[in-house]
């Protein structure tokens, strides 16, 4: 790994003092911003008696209180910006399956960070000038497009803004314009790949090499996959609208976790249920703090997502705080009779058997007050057995390892490929049908 | 000599198997032979058909997982006795049949049998001199 494929040498490779007085400073300012100008903060900061001045250092941190989801929905749309809205350039908002949508707010200057972060994401995997990168992530409310877009743009890439859906165009485009990087969802990423193999696209029309996937939790098993079907590196990009957006953190070539860009995004891993701050190495909540945003930071702002923090230097030279891959969300999570279940468990345990697709869908009910898991798996088209035997050799097996996987039993129903619902964009991986 | 059997996957869903037909219907493919497995949750449906690469490309393209398989079609007389005598010989050589399905109209009868060694069942047969079907037996013009 050279220096060459570090954006920002100085912040990436900072000294820990360095980069702990650079986010100090940051903290400071910005709990002022909110004191000033937020009423939701204030009244926060006077119930716990604190005086934005109190707050000298990023230690401190662990002091101040917590932002949820919730706040966000009660301050709906504009209640948690630190600025009149004439210097709000740009409004997201995340689709959220239940109730309002999440809202954010950028200043000219928060796009500033934003394609920064994500030129550093972009320069991390190996992406640079003369690349032509193919976005495949939604354009619109949704972060996904427009953040990889100025990124890649700030690194002088060729972008090719395509969007969402139309797998057609998507190849035709790829082949067609060259491109040597593809970013979209996992879950996009491998019916893509699946496409071109189905449609006797040669290998060589093909140039991709690298490619960069967020925006749903994914296994390393389907990275794999991915990295066959397409012939890339695949590479994790992590972000939620609520902090910027992607490029919150990323993979670098090591693999070993996520940087996270924490001069702007300070992270915390805390206990859900205790709320007190964990040493490094240990699995829990992850909370960021956006010390440098401008239109509508966010204190302690906790994501709901599981994953460790690892502060090692890293071998590709970069100092900056690691996570680990998120293990899924503490909203994803399914509890099924009193069992903790996550859909990558399912996920990497297809994943792991040869005869079996990546594309699952897990059905919960509730039946005379018992919770039962079934799981819908696709059979591979090409490849099946048409013995019954050995269909339901695999059935039992698939049954067998998600048993000890999960530690409770589920109904493996295979189905035909195909059938279930491919989001162009997110996977729709749970349907639990006990809430309604 | 054996000949191409085609499988499909069929899920537990109402019209598929209708689904299935239709297509076949309009691609002009004349079914030969056809039988229905099925589980609790999906089935396979088996088939000799006149233009199995026909049919498979066609029932691909609509969506469905096809598979072709090496099957045995033999022709026997239309009479008590006929398949237990190819059976016989069958066991006598140690061959598991995997599933089979048999037919008969105007004093022939045909068995379709699967078993794991397609070619040894082939030669079996065919050194106790029974008639077995080959792909231009059935094949539409």
């Amino acid at each position: 790994m050279t220096t060459d494929m570090i954006w920002n040498p100085e912040i990436e490779c900072a000294e820990r003092e360095q980069m702990h007085e650079l986010q100090s400073n940051r903290l400071t300012g910005m709990v002022k911003r909110m004191y000033d100008n937020v009423p939701f903060y204030r009244n926060k900061f006077d119930e716990i008696g604190l005086e934005p001045g109190d707050i000298k250092t990023v230690d401190q941190l662990k002091d101040l209180p917590f932002t949820n989801k919730n706040d966000l929905r009660d301050n709906y749309p504009f209640g948690l910006f630190t600025v009149p809205q004439t210097d709000v350039v740009r409004i997201h908002a995340s689709s959220g399956t239940t109730g309002k949508p999440t809202v954010v707010g950028y200043t000219h200057a928060d796009l500033d960070i934003w394609a920064e972060v994500v030129a550093r994401s972009l320069t991390m995997a190996g992406v640079h000038k003369g690349d032509t990168i193919q976005i495949a992530y939604g354009y619109g409310p949704f972060t996904g497009g427009l953040g990889l877009h100025y990124g890649a743009e700030k690194i002088g890439a060729t972008v090719i803004p395509i969007s969402t859906g139309n797998t057609k165009k998507q190849l035709q485009f790829m082949t067609d314009f060259k491109a040597t990087v593809i970013a979209c969802t996992p879950s996009y990423a491998a019916h893509l790949g699946e496409c071109i193999a189905n449609n006797g696209i040669s290998a060589d029309d093909v140039k991709l090499r690298i490619g960069v996937f967020g925006a749903e939790p994914w296994t390393n098993e389907l990275r794999c996959q991915i990295e066959k079907l397409l012939k890339v590196k695949a590479f994790d990009i992590y972000g939620l609208s609520e902090i910027i957006g992607p490029g919150v953190s990323m993979e670098c070539g090591c693999q070993c976790g996520n940087h996270v860009f924490e001069d702007h995004f300070i992270p915390e891993i805390i206990d859900p249920e205790t709320l007190e701050v964990l040493p490094d190495g240990e699995l829990g909540e992850l909370v960021f703090t956006t010390v440098s945003k401008v239109a509508m930071p966010l204190l302690r702002y906790r994501t709901r997502d599981l994953t460790r923090l690892h502060r090692e230097k890293c071998e590709c030279g970069r100092t900056l705080v690691r996570m680990d891959k998120c293990l899924g969300r503490t909203d994803d999570m399914l509890i099924i009779r009193g069992v903790n279940v996550f859909p990558s468990q399912v996920e990497s345990v297809l994943m792991d058997m040869s005869e079996t697709t990546p594309h699952y869908q897990l059905i919960v009910r509730r039946e005379n007050n018992l919770d039962t898991l079934e799981i819908l798996v696709e059979i591979d088209q090409k490849n099946w057995s048409d013995s019954i035997r050995e269909l339901e050799g695999i059935r039992r097996r698939i049954e067998n390892n998600i048993k000890s996987m999960l530690g409770i039993g589920a109904k493996i129903r295979l189905v035909e490929p195909n059938t279930i619902e491919r989001s162009e964009g997110k996977a729709k991986r749970v349907i639990d049908n006990r809430k309604c | 000599m054996h000949i191409q059997q085609l499988s499909v996957f069929l899920e537990d869903r109402s019209g598929r198997l209708t689904e299935l037909t239709r297509i076949l219907a309009d691609n002009d493919v004349n079914i030969t032979a056809l039988s229905v497995a099925e589980t609790a949750d999906y089935g396979i449906v088996r088939m000799v058909v006149g233009r199995p690469q026909l049919a498979k490309e066609a029932l691909e393209k609509a969506g469905f997982s096809i598979g072709l398989t090496d099957v045995v079609c033999v022709n026997m007389p239309d009479k008590p006795g006929s398949l237990y005598r190819i059976l016989e010989i069958l066991t006598d050589e140690g061959i598991n049949i995997d599933y089979m399905y048999a037919f008969s109209n105007n004093d022939v009868a045909l068995a379709v049998i699967r078993a794991a060694d397609i070619r040894r069942v082939t030669e079996v047969l065919e050194e106790n001199r029974l008639k077995l079907l080959s792909q231009s037996d059935i094949y539409q013009l």
